[in-house]
C-alpha cells in the first residue's frame, strides 16, 4: 500500500447532535496508528473526551489584531470612534475606550488617529495541542478562546499540523472531525479532503441541514458518503434522505438504528467500538468500506 | 404590563443538536397562546425553526453587507488599499486590484483612505430576513446565503430590525447559534437571560461548561434545561449544583418527542409534562429578571 498520497477523510454533519463526533472517534480508534486525528470542531471540541489525548504539546494561537488605546497621549478628538464601523470605541466617563468584544481588528482607527494613540496588537485566540491518544495514534486538537472569532484560521492550523505529522510519520489517513455550520470553519475543514462522511439523522431539520452543507461540499467537488444515524426514528424521513443521496450520487454508507450504546460508551469515556453491542461490528464494517472507497479513489 | 420593556430570552447551547430548536419553537408557540410573542431564528447558518412554524409570510427582505468595488479608471495603483486591509480582502496583482468579498469585514478603511476615490462601497447581498405571523406569534427567520462566511453582520442586522419593527412585543425569544465564538456573543448581547440547553452526557457537560464561561464573559444570567433527561448520568446536575446554576427544567427522553420533532411537529400540546416544563422555565426566568 503506497502512502504517497494521504487519505484525508472529513466527518461532517451540518448541525451537531447527529453523532458525528462519536462516529469520528470510533473511526479514529479503529484506524489506530495508521491515522493522524484532527479535531476541527474547535468551538465545541469533544473528541478528547473519548480519545484521551495527553496534551503533551501546546502552543498559543494568534490570529487577527486588537486595537489598544493609550489614554496618556489621546487628545479625545473622537476621530477613531467616527470611523469605527463596529461601535467598538464608546465614549465612557470622558474618555474613548476600546471594547475588545466588539473590535474586529480592522486597524482603521489606528490609521486616522492624529496623535498615534492607537496601536494594533496581535490577538491570542486559542491554543493548539499535539497529543498521543490512547491507541498510540497522534491527534491535533485545539481550543478556541471564549468569544473569539472562529475565522477558520485555527481550523486551518489544526489541519496543517495534522498533515505535516501524517507526512512525517508516513501515515495513511487523516481523520478530521469537521466543524458545524456552513461558514469559514467548515470551508477550512474541507479544503484538501479526499472524502467526506456526512452523518445525519432522519428528521426534517436533518435533511434540511444536509442539503445546505452538501451545497458547500459540492463547490469543492469532493466525493461524499452518508451515514443515517438513528435511522429508525422516522422511516419516512430516512427514505427521503436516501432519495436525496441517490439523486446527488452520494454513497449511502449505512443506516444505524437508535442505540443507547453510543451514550453508554461515552459515559465510560469510550467509543462505541470499545464496548460490546451490535454497533461495534457495524461501525467496523463502515470503516472498512470507507477505506476501500478512499483507496480506490486514490488510485484512479 | 404595557409600559414594561419586553422580556428577551436567548436560547443557546455549547453545540448544536441538543434541543435548542425544540425548546425555542415550543416555548414560543406555547407562550403565544396567551400573549403576543416573538421568535427570532438567529442560527443564520443553519436556520431550522421555520420547519415548526406554520403561518403567513408577511415579508422577505434581502440583507446586504457593504463591500468595496474597484473603479479601474480612477485608480492610480498607489497600493494603499492592499496595505490597509487587515483581512487581505483587497490585493494588488500587477495593475489589477482584486476584492475578495467573502473576506471583507465592511470596515470601509480601504474605501475611505483611497486617495483617488477608486473603491466606492456597494451593497452585496449576504442573506434574507423573513417575517411570518401565526396568530399571536411573530416569527423572524434570518438566513445566510451559502458561500457567505460571516454570520455576525447578519445577526447584528437582524437585531436592529427586531428592535425597530417589533420592539413592542412583550415576549421575545432568540434561538441563537451554537458554540462559544463571535456569533453566539453577537446573538445574546442584548438579551435579559440565556437558557442553555444541554443533555446529560459527557459531551453535553463539556459543552455546557464552555457555554457557561462564555455567558460569564458577557455577564448574562443563565439557567439550564437538560434535554433527553435519563439517557446519561447525573454529572450535569452535579455541575449545575456546584456552580450555582439553576436547572429550569428536565425534559425526559421520550421517543415520541424524537418522532414528532423528526416530522416538524411541535410537542407541547402532545406530551403531558411539556407544558409544566415550559411554565417552570418562563416563571424562573421572570423571577430572575425581575430581581435584577
Ligand atoms: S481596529 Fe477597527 S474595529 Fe477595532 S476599534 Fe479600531 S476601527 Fe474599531
Ligand atoms: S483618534 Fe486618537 S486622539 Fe482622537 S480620540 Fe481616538 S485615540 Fe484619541
Ligand atoms: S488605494 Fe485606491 S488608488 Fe490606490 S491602489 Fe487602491 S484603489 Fe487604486
Ligand atoms: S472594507 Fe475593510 S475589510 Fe473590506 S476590503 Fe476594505 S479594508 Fe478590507
Amino acid at each position: 500500500m503506497s502512502s504517497e498520497r494521504i487519505n484525508e477523510i472529513v466527518i461532517l454533519s451540518g448541525k451537531g447532535g447527529t453523532g458525528k463526533t462519536s462516529i469520528a472517534a470510533a473511526f479514529s480508534v479503529l484506524a489506530g496508528e495508521e491515522a493522524v486525528i484532527a479535531d476541527c470542531d474547535v468551538d465545541a471540541a469533544n473528541m478528547h473526551l473519548l480519545l484521551k489525548p495527553d496534551f503533551a504539546g501546546s502552543l498559543d494561537f494568534f490570529s487577527g489584531e486588537l486595537a489598544v488605546l493609550n489614554q496618556d497621549v489621546c487628545i479625545r478628538c473622537g476621530k477613531c470612534a467616527d470611523v469605527c464601523r463596529f461601535n467598538a470605541i464608546p465614549f465612557i466617563e470622558n474618555q474613548y475606550t476600546i471594547s475588545p468584544l466588539d473590535c474586529e481588528g480592522c486597524g482603521y482607527c489606528e490609521k486616522v488617529c492624529p496623535s498615534f494613540a492607537i496601536v494594533m496588537k496581535e490577538r491570542k485566540s486559542g491554543k493548539v495541542y499535539t497529543s498521543t491518544i490512547k491507541t498510540g495514534g497522534i491527534m491535533v486538537h485545539a481550543r478556541l478562546d471564549i468569544a473569539a472569532e472562529n475565522s477558520g484560521k485555527l481550523v486551518a492550523k489544526v489541519k496543517k499540523d495534522a498533515k505535516d505529522l501524517a507526512k512525517a510519520g508516513n501515515k495513511e489517513y487523516i481523520i478530521v472531525d469537521g466543524s458545524p455550520g456552513i461558514g469559514c470553519p467548515v470551508v477550512s475543514s474541507l479544503s484538501g479532503a479526499n472524502y467526506v462522511v456526512l452523518v445525519t439523522e432522519p428528521t426534517m431539520s436533518g435533511l434540511h441541514d444536509l442539503i445546505r452543507v452538501y451545497e458547500v461540499i459540492k463547490r469543492f467537488r469532493i466525493k461524499a458518503g452518508c451515514i443515517i444515524n438513528k435511522s429508525d426514528v422516522n422511516e419516512a424521513q430516512s427514505r427521503e434522505i436516501k432519495e436525496f443521496l441517490l439523486a446527488e450520487q452520494i454513497d449511502h454508507l449505512a443506516d444505524i438504528p437508535y442505540d443507547s450504546a453510543f451514550s453508554s460508551a461515552m459515559i465510560e469515556g469510550k467509543t462505541v467500538v470499545e464496548i460490546q453491542s451490535p454497533r461495534k461490528a457495524q461501525v467496523e464494517e463502515i470503516w472498512k468500506q470507507i477505506k476501500i472507497i478512499t483507496n480506490k479513489n486514490n488510485t484512479i | 404590563m404595557i409600559n414594561n420593556p419586553p422580556l428577551k430570552i436567548g436560547i443557546a447551547s455549547g453545540k448544536g443538536g441538543t434541543g435548542k430548536t425544540l425548546l425555542s419553537t415550543n416555548l414560543a408557540a406555547y407562550l403565544s397562546l396567551t400573549q403576543p410573542t416573538l421568535l427570532v431564528d438567529l442560527d443564520v447558518e443553519e436556520p431550522d425553526d421555520f420547519l415548526f412554524v406554520r403561518g403567513t409570510t408577511q415579508s422577505i427582505t434581502d440583507q446586504y453587507k457593504m463591500i468595496p468595488v474597484w473603479d479601474e479608471k480612477a485608480c492610480t495603483l498607489c497600493g494603499i488599499c492592499s496595505k490597509t486591509c487587515k483581512y487581505h480582502a483587497v490585493i494588488q496583482l500587477g495593475s489589477i486590484i482584486l476584492v475578495f468579498k467573502e473576506l471583507c469585514h465592511s470596515c470601509y478603511a480601504c474605501s475611505e483612505l483611497c486617495p483617488a476615490g477608486a473603491l466606492p462601497m456597494q451593497k452585496h447581498k449576504m442573506g434574507e430576513i423573513k417575517t411570518i405571523t401565526s396568530g399571536n406569534l411573530t416569527f423572524i427567520e434570518s438566513r445566510l446565503n451559502i458561500g457567505e462566511e460571516q454570520a455576525v453582520p447578519l445577526i447584528h442586522q437582524t437585531h436592529e430590525r427586531v428592535e425597530k419593527t417589533h420592539g413592542d412585543i412583550p415576549l421575545q425569544i432568540f434561538d441563537c447559534p451554537p458554540g462559544t465564538s463571535c456569533p453566539v456573543v453577537a446573538s445574546t448581547r442584548n438579551v435579559d437571560f440565556v437558557v442553555l440547553v444541554t443533555e446529560p452526557t459527557p459531551f453535553g457537560l463539556n459543552d455546557l461548561r464552555l457555554a457557561v464561561e462564555t455567558m460569564k464573559e458577557i455577564h448574562k444570567p443563565v439557567g439550564v434545561v437538560i434535554n433527553r433527561y435519563g439517557i446519561g448520568n447525573s454529572d450535569v446536575e452535579m455541575y449545575c449544583r456546584e456552580a450555582g446554576i439553576p436547572v429550569l427544567a428536565k425534559i425526559r427522553y421520550d421517543r415520541r418527542i424524537a418522532e414528532l420533532y423528526s416530522n416538524g411537529q411541535l410537542v407541547y400540546d402532545k406530551i403531558e409534562d411539556m407544558q409544566t416544563s415550559l411554565d417552570n422555565i418562563i416563571k424562573a426566568i421572570q423571577n430572575v429578571v425581575r430581581k435584577n
